[in-house]
């Protein structure tokens, strides 16, 4: 069986922005919870933090591939 | 073709790489009538087809069509425009409208029956669509508050004291011309990219699956209903994406706008 390492790699470095996106979509949850009105105000907010957390893995997948 | 490869030669199985996504021309011998060109000229058509249909005889009480059409320009209008740009916001909603239907016309191409392959993830066509959504924002705000400003705006954030610039405009320039197009590029071509390559795992190895021992013949309807699975999960990543991408666009074009600049 072959394969490569930059994989393995990549899957050990995809934990940190998935840590990243589970806090910024248990912060969104929590403030659309505790005022369900604000879901217009955060959800655009929620959603950049998502995607700058989520640059990140895909830089790594980009990377995984390249090298 | 890679996936006939292994059920002619009988060796193992050939998991799917990057070699899946550079496809043959469609017909002829050039670089030109390669199917994500197709696809996108498709999507062109399509889209033309849906909106003209769709607003073509505009009643007061809207049809399913014109509701339809509506709806996903209300969303675009409403949602990216009005709330993220604020006032002025009528005359970037054509770009952010042409930008999200496209995009996400070309992302669902993914999961379609018989196209089933994302435009996207050729990286060219994110490439394009990033320089257009930065040259877009650094237009509008040069327009806005003029060359000079503009530029000394980016390179020297106001109300920063002097021996921070040392740090902060390199920073902010490489913000502006590199990690900003790039990230939005990439963000969508790794999407698409990884979801692609993800559903050819699943499907292409329960046909692989399928040709092995009746002990293995019982697991791959496993791997096709993860593959099914999978699919439903990647029609939300690909709108997510259409949005994000958008989303993205307006909030560049509203700090470029903003007056600290």
């Amino acid at each position: 069986m072959e394969g490569s390492l930059n994989v393995v790699g990549y899957g050990i470095s995809a934990v940190g922005p998935a840590l990243a996106i589970g806090m910024i979509f248990a912060a969104y949850i929590n403030g659309v919870a505790r005022q369900p009105e604000a879901r217009n105000v955060l959800q655009p907010i929620a959603f950049l933090g998502f995607a700058v957390a989520e640059a990140l893995a895909l830089f790594g997948l980009v990377l995984a591939f390249v090298i | 073709m890679r996936k006939f490869a292994f059920a002619e030669s009988g060796e193992g199985f050939v998991p799917p790489s990057t070699a899946d996504f550079n496809l043959p021309p469609v017909f002829g011998d050039n670089a030109f009538t390669t199917k994500p060109i197709l696809l996108s000229l498709l999507s062109v058509v399509l889209i033309s087809v849906f909106f003209i249909l769709a607003s073509r005889k505009a009643l007061v009480v809207p049809n399913k069509l014109q509701f339809a059409g509506e709806s996903v320009y209300a969303f675009v209008r409403n949602g990216l425009g009005k709330d993220i740009i604020g006032h002025e916001f009528m005359r970037y909603v054509p770009f952010l409208f042409t930008l999200f239907t496209f995009i996400i016309t070309n992302n669902i191409f993914g999961i379609v029956p018989f196209l089933q392959f994302p435009t996207m993830s050729r990286v060219s066509f994110a490439y394009v669509l990033a320089i257009f959504s930065v040259a877009g924002f650094h237009y509008v705000g040069i327009k806005k508050h003029g060359i000079v400003k503009y530029l000394s705006g980016i390179a020297f954030m106001p109300g920063v004291p002097k021996a921070v610039y040392v740090l902060l405009t390199p920073i902010e320039i490489a913000t502006f011309f590199l990690v900003r197009p790039l990230t939005l590029s990439l963000r969508l071509f790794a999407n698409m990219f990884a979801g692609h390559l993800l559903l050819m795992v699943f499907i292409l190895g329960g046909e692989h699956m399928l040709s092995g021992s009746i002990g293995i013949k019982l697991i791959a309807p496993i791997a096709f209903a993860f593959g099914i699975g999978m699919t439903f999960f990647e029609f939300m990543v690909q709108c997510l994406q259409a949005y994000i991408f958008t989303l993205l666009t307006a909030l560049f074009i509203a700090g470029a706008l903003a007056d600290e600049h």
